[in-house]
């Protein structure tokens, strides 16, 4: 069995030096040191699987049934010093490893600030940070720069040896943020925030994916990643923000619709609210942002009164399109009235539509559409 | 009347012409193959008269052997199913590069995926374990059947009835498009509409009742029901793994009927525990769903390695060695198992030091998995090893599974996570430790003990053939997956854009195809076993010179295993027997007080079929009805007071000294 082993593994070795194994060969300085602890754990492992291993086939071998000349001894079945071995053996690479899992999960946590770009290269204070907001919507990438005002559609571009402060979201399902080159995966999940600081060293385009399986089009869910020089960035920056196309919220309702095999839509300005109030699940006007409900809850929430007017707070936006069993959701409220509409439109009769619906107020809180400024990007997140 | 849509409704629910797959060639041809082969059989019972037989001997039996031996036919036959499935992922994901679409569609692939998953776990590993532990345990506690016989019963079929109802999701309407955990909010009615997922709720929620039945079933067996004399710590090893994977069912599974419960009120009455708002949080399921899946894991590698114990040392010809330190990192790995669930989703953004607890707890589990792997090694050393299947299948299981442990352990290290969760590195993983522990183990364990079973060892020929299969079909389907990982694949892709994949792809399809060779030559290893039986026969019910208290009784045992409860003195009760010259009791037979069989199990499974049924397709008068029904017959089948009866002497007789006359013939 072992020579069929060794066979079947030949042909891999030879491959695997000519293939682009892109995890054991990034690009960018966090996934150099992931690499690092790859090697190292497996090296750390290998120290008692390959004993073991070992003995396996030398014992399996030596005391064959037919070799009557190794030692035989039915009721041995108990050795201290063995079992002290045994157990401390593994015990001790565990101690190792553990050590090392606990120094670099900490220092390798995707939500801390990375400390250096590259060995020996400290982040100082102050360092200028390439901030970009990720979202995943049904199925492609976008990405915001919240610095430039450009928001980029399947592709992401950053400057080399710059760190890079990803803020990510989705709209609607689970997905992961992987650029195998660039660093490890996070999630990216709706209503919620995750983050991802890295950095990029060596110029290129590599390859950018979701890493959790999002529905039908998840298999075309793959974008391009530029590291670019500072100089060849600017230039990138200044390209997309020539493009006339402006991301503003309707813009957004329209591309986060399930779509698949999106090629690149570069947009040269963005409203500046947009990524708060994804995050939030208020971009559709009349919603109730996250972060509003949650401030309204801290003070106490609004009483009775709070739990009547459900509308404004619905997001699942597929599940409102379609129901469950017991038909949509019941709303109490009778009618909505809006300045377009002072009437008021009759619930019961028509089917809810949000974008009449009267936001619920909190105390002290802006109203929602009456000021330009949304109050989702003057309130932190609620992450 | 067949113009009244609303009427129609009523009647059919969901249900339309429409759901039936017509326009799907894949399908059509594959639910005529099926349908064909289903006549045949049905055919072929019906020409040989065994209907009535089956009834009576196998489907209402409550007898513990016949039930172990229906779950692992129950997964051999769906281990056929999930593994169409995994060939036609193979080669979609062989052939669709450079610019094509491959051969299936991500509505049809989609599917594909996620019921592989959920068919191999739960209809292929947990029936073959179930299998095992329900024949072997009683017979090697010395008890003549497990403590709640009917149960016993109810709980395969329940069981069945799951893996009915995904059977049925082919051929009517859909299964799950979900990847086989079903994360909300994809699972949800906003994202999965269809009838997928509450064809993949159903069918768990059903089969799920029958696993925790059985596992309670067992606990109660191996608590209360030893041969007396056989302390906690004389039970053999896989009695010890069997309590605590059963330990561990009757922990874990509550929690995923409870999180099933939750996301199907989610969908059908439009409650917010896993929606995006209203407070929902699609975390908390992924959670609670691990918090069940992680322990799942033990529970269908435990049972394996206590089948290992047993497989070392009677073919080495010695003791276990270390046997309490095998019992007590048993009752650790069971113990840990609970602490270790959040490995699966580190990158879900926990912080750095909840990361670090998970992953160090992870790793701390490979010690005891360690201790028994050195456990095997030494019962090896100073032995005299017979390579039978079973050992080969064991020596095989060695080799794979310290690298299946030692990329495990790389995974539970946060940083290194980052980079191979979700990637095929991770498909490579879970495959190396699940065949190479539970199907390497199942099929040792199948090996070992059906000469008990059926009184005839297995062919060896067909048998180390279908070895040879596995084993290399294995390595070369497994591991390209790994070279895979590292170059950055993710799993459950559809189709690829870099050509130079392709060629990882092709190999693993090549080993796919060994494996298939494998599955086929075991298949013909069984049927020519059977024609040649006289030739493999062993008339003295201990064909390996085994150990354990299983094989001190004929092959196939009596319906009552003993005729007199053996007095244990030793952890290997039978070899301790025969070493002191233990001498066959040939008379003073008493009658033996034994369950009866019963049609309720099946009748309640059956039942619960078409209560899910349905509820997946939203017929609510027939969900209703069944409901009541199979409340109705639960209490009505309390009132049966006629379940037991004696075996009378005469027979008891009859039965041992046919077993004098057989020894006698081979003396």
């Amino acid at each position: 069995m072992n020579r069929i082993r060794t066979f079947a593994l030949l042909p891999f070795i030879v491959l695997l030096s000519g293939c682009n194994a892109v995890v054991l060969h990034p690009s960018g300085d966090v996934a150099v040191q992931q690499r690092d602890l790859v090697i190292i754990s497996t090296i750390l492992m290998l120290l008692i699987i390959v004993p073991v291993m070992a003995l396996t086939v030398f014992f399996a071998w030596r005391y064959r049934h037919t070799n009557t000349s190794a030692t035989y001894e039915p009721d041995w079945d108990h050795s201290t010093h063995l079992e002290l071995i045994i157990w401390s053996a593994p015990l001790l690479i565990i101690i190792c490893l553990g050590a090392l899992t606990w120094m670099a999960t900490h220092l390798l946590d995707p939500f801390r600030p990375i400390g250096r770009t590259a060995p020996g290269q400290v982040v100082e204070h102050g360092t200028k940070t390439l901030k970009v907001n990720v979202v995943a919507l049904d199925w492609k990438w976008l990405f915001i720069y919240p610095d430039y005002g450009i928001a980029t559609v399947n592709e992401l571009a950053a400057p080399v040896d710059e760190p890079i402060d990803f803020q990510i979201t989705s709209s609607s399902v689970m997905n992961s943020f992987f650029v195998p080159a660039l660093a490890g995966q996070v999630y990216a999940m709706p209503g919620m925030q995750t983050k991802l600081h890295a950095v990029i060293n060596k110029p290129g385009v590599y390859e950018g994916i979701s890493a959790n399986y999002s529905g039908a089009g998840f298999s075309g869910m793959h974008f391009k990643f530029h590291g670019l020089s500072a100089g060849d960035f600017d230039k990138w920056v200044a390209e997309v923000k020539s493009g006339t196309d402006k991301l503003s919220r309707e813009k957004y309702l329209q591309l986060e619709k399930p779509s698949e095999n999106v090629p690149v839509i570069k947009f040269g300005a963005v409203d500046a609210g947009l990524y708060k109030a994804i995050l939030n699940m208020c971009v559709e006007p009349g919603k109730m942002c996250m972060n509003e409900m949650s401030a309204i809850d801290a003070k106490g929430g609004l009483g009775l009164a709070g739990i009547r007017n459900v509308l404004p707070l619905e997001y699942d936006k597929y599940a409102r399109r379609g129901s469950t069993v017991l038909g949509p959701k019941k709303t109490p409220v009778a009618s909505i009235c809006t300045k377009t509409n002072p009437e008021g439109v009759n619930v019961e009769k028509t089917p809810p539509k949000p974008v009449k619906a009267m936001p619920v107020l909190g105390a002290g809180l802006p109203q929602p559409g009456l000021s330009n400024q949304s109050p989702a990007s003057q309130r932190p997140s609620n992450s | 009347m067949f113009n009244n849509p609303d009427l129609l409704k009523a009647i059919f629910g969901r249900l339309t012409l429409e759901s039936l797959p017509f326009h799907e060639p894949i399908l059509v041809v594959t639910f005529l193959a099926v349908a064909l082969g289903g006549a045949a059989v049905v055919g072929a019972i019906t020409y040989y008269r065994l209907w009535s037989y089956l009834w009576r001997e196998w489907f209402t039996s409550v007898d513990h052997k016949r039930i172990g031996v229906m779950y692992i036919v129950l997964g051999l036959v769906m281990l056929l199913r999930g593994f169409s499935d995994a060939l036609m992922m193979r080669l979609q994901q062989a052939v669709a590069f450079n610019g094509s679409e491959g051969y299936l569609p991500a509505h049809h692939y989609d599917q594909i995926f996620t019921a592989h998953g959920v068919i191999m776990i739960f209809f292929v590993a947990m029936p073959l374990v179930t299998g095992l532990m329900n024949y072997v345990v009683p017979l090697q506690i010395g008890a003549r059947d497990v403590a709640f016989p009917f149960l016993n019963n109810f709980s395969f079929w329940m069981t069945a009835a799951g893996a009915v109802l995904v059977m049925m999701s082919l051929f009517v309407g859909e299964f799950a498009r979900t990847g086989w955990l079903a994360y909300p909010p994809l699972s949800n009615i906003g994202y999965s509409p269809d009838v997928g997922v509450d064809y993949y709720i159903w069918s768990l929620q059903i089969a799920g009742i029958g696993t925790l039945l059985s596992g309670v079933n067992l606990v109660a067996t191996i608590v209360k029901m030893r041969a007396p004399g056989m302390t906690m710590m004389k039970m053999p090893v896989f009695t010890w793994t069997a309590l605590c994977t059963n330990v561990l069912i009757v922990a874990a599974f509550p929690v995923l009927t409870a999180v099933l419960a939750m996301l199907s009120l989610d969908r059908y009455v439009g409650t917010d525990f896993f929606t995006n708002d209203f407070g929902g949080s699609p975390m908390m399921y992924v959670n609670l769903i691990w918090i069940w899946g992680h322990p799942e894991v033990y529970i269908l590698v435990l049972p394996a390695f206590g089948v290992f114990s047993e497989v070392t040392s009677t073919f080495s010809g010695k003791r276990l060695f270390g046997y309490t330190s095998m019992v007590y990192a048993t009752v650790v790995i069971t113990i840990l198992s609970y602490l270790v669930w959040l490995h699966h989703f580190f990158t879900m953004g926990s912080g750095a030091s909840v990361n670090s607890f998970f992953g160090i707890t992870t790793m701390i589990i490979s010690i005891p998995t360690g201790a028994k792997l050195f456990n095997w090694l030494f019962t090896m050393y100073h032995g005299r090893i017979r390579y039978e299947l079973p050992m080969m299948w064991t020596v095989a299981f060695m080799l794979t599974f310290v690298l299946g442990g030692m990329t495990g352990v790389l995974l539970a290290v946060p940083p290194a996570d980052f980079v191979l969760h979700n990637s095929l590195f991770l498909i490579a993983h879970f495959h190396n430790v699940i065949i190479g522990g539970v199907v390497f183990g199942a099929f040792a364990g199948i090996a070992y003990w059906f000469p008990k079973v059926t009184g005839f060892k297995l062919d060896p020929f067909w048998g180390k053939l279908s070895f040879w299969f596995w084993v290399s079909g294995f390595y070369f389907a497994f591991m390209p997956l790994y070279v895979l990982g590292f170059m950055g694949v993710t799993r459950r892709l559809r189709v690829f854009h870099d050509p130079s994949l392709q060629i990882w792809f092709v190999i693993a399809g090549f080993g796919a195809f060994l494996i298939l060779l494998g599955i086929l030559a075991f298949l013909v290893q069984i049927v020519v076993s059977i024609r040649n039986r006289e030739a493999l026969r062993d008339v003295t019910g201990d064909p390996w010179n085994a150990r354990t208290l299983e094989w001190s009784t004929s092959s196939p045992p009596p319906p009552y295993n003993f005729a007199f409860t053996p007095v244990i003195h030793d952890n290997d009760a039978w070899w301790d027997m025969k070493k002191r010259g233990y001498e066959r009791p040939l008379g003073g037979f008493n009658p033996i007080h034994m369950p009866k069989n019963t049609a309720a199990g099946i009748i309640l499974a059956g039942i619960s079929v078409v209560f899910g049924f349905a509820m997946i397709w939203y017929i609510w008068w027939l969900a209703a009805l069944s409901f009541v029904a199979l409340i109705a017959t639960t209490i009505g089948h309390t009132f049966n007071y006629n379940r037991d009866f004696y075996i009378p002497v005469d027979e008891v007789v009859h039965c041992e000294r046919a077993r004098t006359q057989l020894l006698s013939g081979q003396a």
